[in-house]
Formats: structure tokens, C-alpha cells, sequence
């Protein structure tokens, strides 16, 4: 197996292709979709995924969540859901 | 079907966040293990267009947010196209289950435009003269053709294997065949002895020692492959001393329509004879799924029996599989007897150590329409 390395806060992520995040009414959750599976996610979780793929990196999604909910030191607590995340193969790093 | 892992464990809050429509029973291959009922040519009066399509509104509104097309053949169905639009456009995360047979580059092109998410094919064996002898047609190069088209169409793709006693001792080829089409997920899938799979159990089922190279095979491959191949390998059920989470319970996720519009909670629930199952043409989809009395038969834990209602792994694997409980017990609300506390789990042991022992060998009976015979290879 390739060793995998950690990700920093300048890495660049985003959605694997092979996943559809959106937000589902009847459930009132985000979900992601892929083959043949179904994720819930609670509120932390898909604001990190939504501030986090797409943003030119890590640390400005990270800044992003931390004036939308007037939260300092996210940092270790974002890298740690992304790296679950990356483990699961919902993001990769974007080379 | 939801993979260990995915959908599984997953609160669907009531709603069945699963719909599997089963498009026709007709098929041209003749695997001698298929989940469709044995007597699949009684059932001609497949649904519409128009009525599947309001199959899949319905759904939508209730709640239903993965949605398999499979069958029998599901590109048998020439409206299959125009049907993806529809649930595409309703918002379902679209899978087509196939034997890659009717597929081509351009069907893949208008099912790619209508929406299709993913693609399931199905592979027998690692070579055209074994694949053969077990869906009763020369199809390996088309299915080998097909699934490099699909991947040159940009699907993510499962790679299914239904996995008996004539090709589990291939598992490292099929792992190295995933690796080189170059596809996302290969699924080993022991079979489920249901309908055709129950006729010919006794041939098909694989020893102890097929099983643990076979687990062996895959748990290298896993370590060498990483990420580049995720490989799910469902379980042998009379293996196990405790019984599958079959469904996730009855009417907890799942629904299936059938052809004919026949709703069931699983593929193979119309098995059981004793209950009258309620058809889309007659009656509100919401209605069969929250009010209907065969939704609701074995829903929750109130109709356990003992060992299951004072067993602490209800919540967990509730009680089993209830089409299993009723072709080895004869009552589908006994306990499943794969669980080590039934009072029928010899049975099981006897079909294990009846796979040890035997010797002759008896032709398959291939899934055909009419009287089931003995016409395939030995
Ligand atoms: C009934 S088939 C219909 C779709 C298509 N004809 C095909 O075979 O791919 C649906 C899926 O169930 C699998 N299958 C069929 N019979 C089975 C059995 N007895 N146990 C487990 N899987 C089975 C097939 O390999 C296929 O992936
Ligand atoms: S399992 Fe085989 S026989 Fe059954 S529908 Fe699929 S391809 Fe046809
Ligand atoms: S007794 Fe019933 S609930 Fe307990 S493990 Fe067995 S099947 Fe599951």
C-alpha cells in the first residue's frame, strides 16, 4: 500500500467525483451519495466538507468556518474530520 | 444490494431511503443461482412507463434516495433511458445492475446523458469456457468489451461476482481482473440460496477450506491494492453462527417493486406464500409502505419468538432473515437458523458438512422458463 501521508492545512481538497453532497429535505441532513451507499451527516461534518472542497486550501476553509461561526482554533478539529474523510476516499488531495 | 459498511447501519428515520425496481424477469443468461422466482414466466404483465415512472415520484416523496434498476435484465427494457431521466430528474442517485448483455457504447452514452450514476456488472468467471458453463451463453468477451467501455465512459464501477464452489477458487484472478479494467469496487457476493440458488444448493455450495484461501486472497489483496481497489466481500450467511442483518429489518430502508409492480420489503420475499403482498397498481405506494399488513408483518420486534425476544442482539441483526427462517423452518417468524440459538441450526450444519463430504456430481438446473430440469454442465 502507498504510504499515505497526512494532510496540511495548505493542502488543496475535493469531493472524490464519484460522490454527490447535497442536502436532502425528508431527512433534514446533508448526504453524501455514492455507489451503492448512502452517508448522513451531522451539521459539523457537512459544514467542513462544504467550507473545505472548494476552498483554494485547507486554512481558508478553515478561516471561512471560523468567521461564519465566531469560532477561533478550528484548525486541529477541521484536519482531524478531513483526514477520517480522506481515510473513508469521500475527498482526495488535489495535486 | 447495500454493502456492509454504506447503507447498513444507517437510520433511515422510516423512510425507504432504498428502492430497487426490478424492470422485467426476462433475461437471456441462464445462471443457475438467480434470485428472480423460479416460476419468473408466470409473471408477463410487467408495469409500463408511465406506471414505473410514477413508481419512482412516489418514491421520491417518500422519502427514497438510492435507486437500483436491475431485474432479470434491465436493458431488456428499451424505455430504461427515458426512465433514468425521470428518476434522475427527481433527484435519486441512480445504479443500473447488469449483465452487461444489450449494452453498448451508445446505449452507455444516452444512459450517461440521462443521469446514470454507476454501473454494477456482473462477471461469472475469469475465462470465456467457465463463464460459459455457468450462464449457459457465450458472453465473456462482450462482458470483458463492456466493462472497458464503461470506464472509457467515465462510470464509477462495481465489478460483481456471485461467488459458489465453481469459481471461488479464482478469487485472486478476478482481483487482478478488477485491478487491470481498472474499476473502483469489486463486490464478491457468496450466494444467497433463495429460489434458483436453493435448486442447485447442494452444487453449489463451496467447502470451508474454498472459503478461508478465498478470505486469505482477499485480505493480501486489500493490503497490496490500498486504495486503488475497494474490495467487499459479503459473507457466506450458513458460515456465520449468527445471522445477517437482512435488510436492516423488514420495511426499515428497503423496497422493492417487482415487475409485475408486486412490492416487497427484499428481492426474494414473495417466497413466501402465506403472505399476500400489495401491487402499486392497486393501492398508494405511501400506503404499502406505512399501513400495508405485509410491511408491517415483521417490522419492529413485537412479532419475535423465542430465542429472539429475550436476545440481547435484536436491536443489532433482528432475528435474521425472515425468507430463510421459512424455507428451512416452515414459519418465516421463527428464529433465522444460521443464528447458533435455534433450535433448527443443525440444519445448517448438515448443508456445511454435506459440501465436505460430497461426491457425485449432478448436472445444474439452469435458470430456464417452464418445469426446472437438470440440463446443465456437470
Ligand atoms: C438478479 S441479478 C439482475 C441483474 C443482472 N441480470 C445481473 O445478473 O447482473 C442482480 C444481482 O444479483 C446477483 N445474484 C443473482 N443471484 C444471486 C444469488 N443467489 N446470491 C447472490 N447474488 C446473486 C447477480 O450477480 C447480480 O449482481
Ligand atoms: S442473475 Fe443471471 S439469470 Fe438472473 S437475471 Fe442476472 S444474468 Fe439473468
Ligand atoms: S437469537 Fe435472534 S436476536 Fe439473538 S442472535 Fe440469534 S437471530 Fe439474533
Amino acid at each position: 500500500m502507498e504510504a499515505e501521508r497526512r494532510l496540511r492545512p495548505e493542502d488543496v481538497v475535493e469531493l472524490n467525483p464519484n460522490y454527490h453532497f447535497r442536502w436532502e429535505e425528508p431527512q433534514q441532513a446533508h448526504v453524501l451519495l455514492y455507489p451503492e451507499g448512502i452517508v448522513k451527516l451531522n451539521q459539523t461534518a457537512a459544514a467542513i466538507l462544504e467550507a473545505c472542497t472548494g476552498a483554494p486550501s485547507i486554512a481558508d476553509g478553515t478561516a471561512e468556518l471560523s468567521r461564519r461561526y465566531d469560532k477561533r482554533n478550528l484548525g486541529a478539529e477541521v484536519l482531524k474530520f478531513l483526514e477520517v474523510a480522506h481515510a473513508k476516499g469521500w475527498i482526495r488531495v488535489k495535486s | 444490494m447495500p454493502k456492509a459498511g454504506s447503507g447498513l447501519s444507517l437510520d433511515g428515520l422510516g423512510m425507504p431511503l432504498w428502492l430497487v425496481v426490478e424492470l422485467t424477469y426476462k433475461c437471456p443468461l441462464k445462471c443457475p443461482w438467480c434470485s428472480n422466482p423460479v416460476d419468473f414466466n408466470r409473471y408477463r404483465n410487467e408495469l409500463t412507463t408511465e406506471e414505473w415512472k410514477a413508481v419512482l415520484r412516489e418514491g421520491r416523496r417518500l422519502g427514497s434516495l438510492q435507486l437500483g434498476f436491475t431485474g432479470g435484465e434491465p436493458m431488456l427494457r428499451r424505455d430504461l433511458e427515458e426512465l433514468v431521466e425521470e428518476a434522475d430528474g427527481l433527484g435519486y442517485y441512480t445504479n443500473l445492475i447488469t449483465s452487461g448483455v444489450g449494452l453498448n457504447e451508445k446505449r452507455l452514452r444516452a444512459l450517461k446523458k440521462a443521469g446514470l450514476k454507476q454501473i454494477q456488472l456482473s462477471i461469472q468467471a475469469c475465462d470465456q469456457e467457465l463463464n460459459e458453463k455457468l450462464v449457459g451463453l457465450d458472453v465473456f468477451a462482450h462482458k470483458i468489451a463492456i466493462a472497458r467501455t464503461i470506464k472509457a465512459e467515465g462510470f464509477p464501477m462495481v465489478l460483481n461476482v456471485p461467488v459458489s464452489r465453481y469459481n471461488i477458487d479464482h478469487t485472486a484472478a478476478f482481483i487482478e481482473l478488477a485491478a487491470d479494467l481498472g474499476v473502483e469496487y469489486v463486490e464478491f457476493a457468496n450466494l444467497q440460496y433463495y429460489n434458483w440458488a436453493l435448486l442447485n444448493r447442494a452444487e453449489l455450495l463451496p467447502t470451508r477450506e474454498q472459503l478461508a484461501r478465498s478470505e486469505a486472497e482477499v485480505k493480501a489483496a486489500r493490503e497490496r491494492l490500498g486504495k486503488r481497489l475497494t474490495i467487499y466481500y459479503v459473507v457466506p450467511d450458513y458460515h456465520d453462527n449468527r445471522p445477517k442483518a437482512c435488510m436492516n429489518g423488514w420495511g426499515s430502508i428497503h423496497l422493492t417493486i417487482a415487475p409485475d409492480g408486486t412490492a416487497l420489503p427484499c428481492q426474494e420475499a414473495r417466497l413466501i406464500k402465506e403472505i399476500e403482498f400489495p401491487n402499486v397498481r392497486h393501492h398508494a405506494l405511501d400506503w404499502i409502505w406505512t399501513r400495508s399488513p405485509a410491511f408491517n408483518q415483521f417490522r419492529g420486534e413485537s412479532w419475535m419468538k423465542e430465542p429472539c425476544r429475550s436476545c440481547s442482539e435484536k436491536e443489532k441483526d433482528f432475528g435474521g432473515c425472515r425468507c430463510q427462517a421459512y424455507l428451512m423452518t416452515g414459519d418465516a417468524a421463527n428464529t433465522d437458523p444460521v443464528c447458533a440459538k435455534s433450535p433448527h441450526r443443525h440444519l445448517v450444519d448438515a448443508l456445511i458438512s454435506g459440501a465436505e463430504t460430497r461426491r457425485d456430481q449432478k448436472p445444474l438446473i439452469m435458470r430456464e422458463g417452464g418445469y426446472p430440469r437438470r440440463t446443465g454442465a456437470r
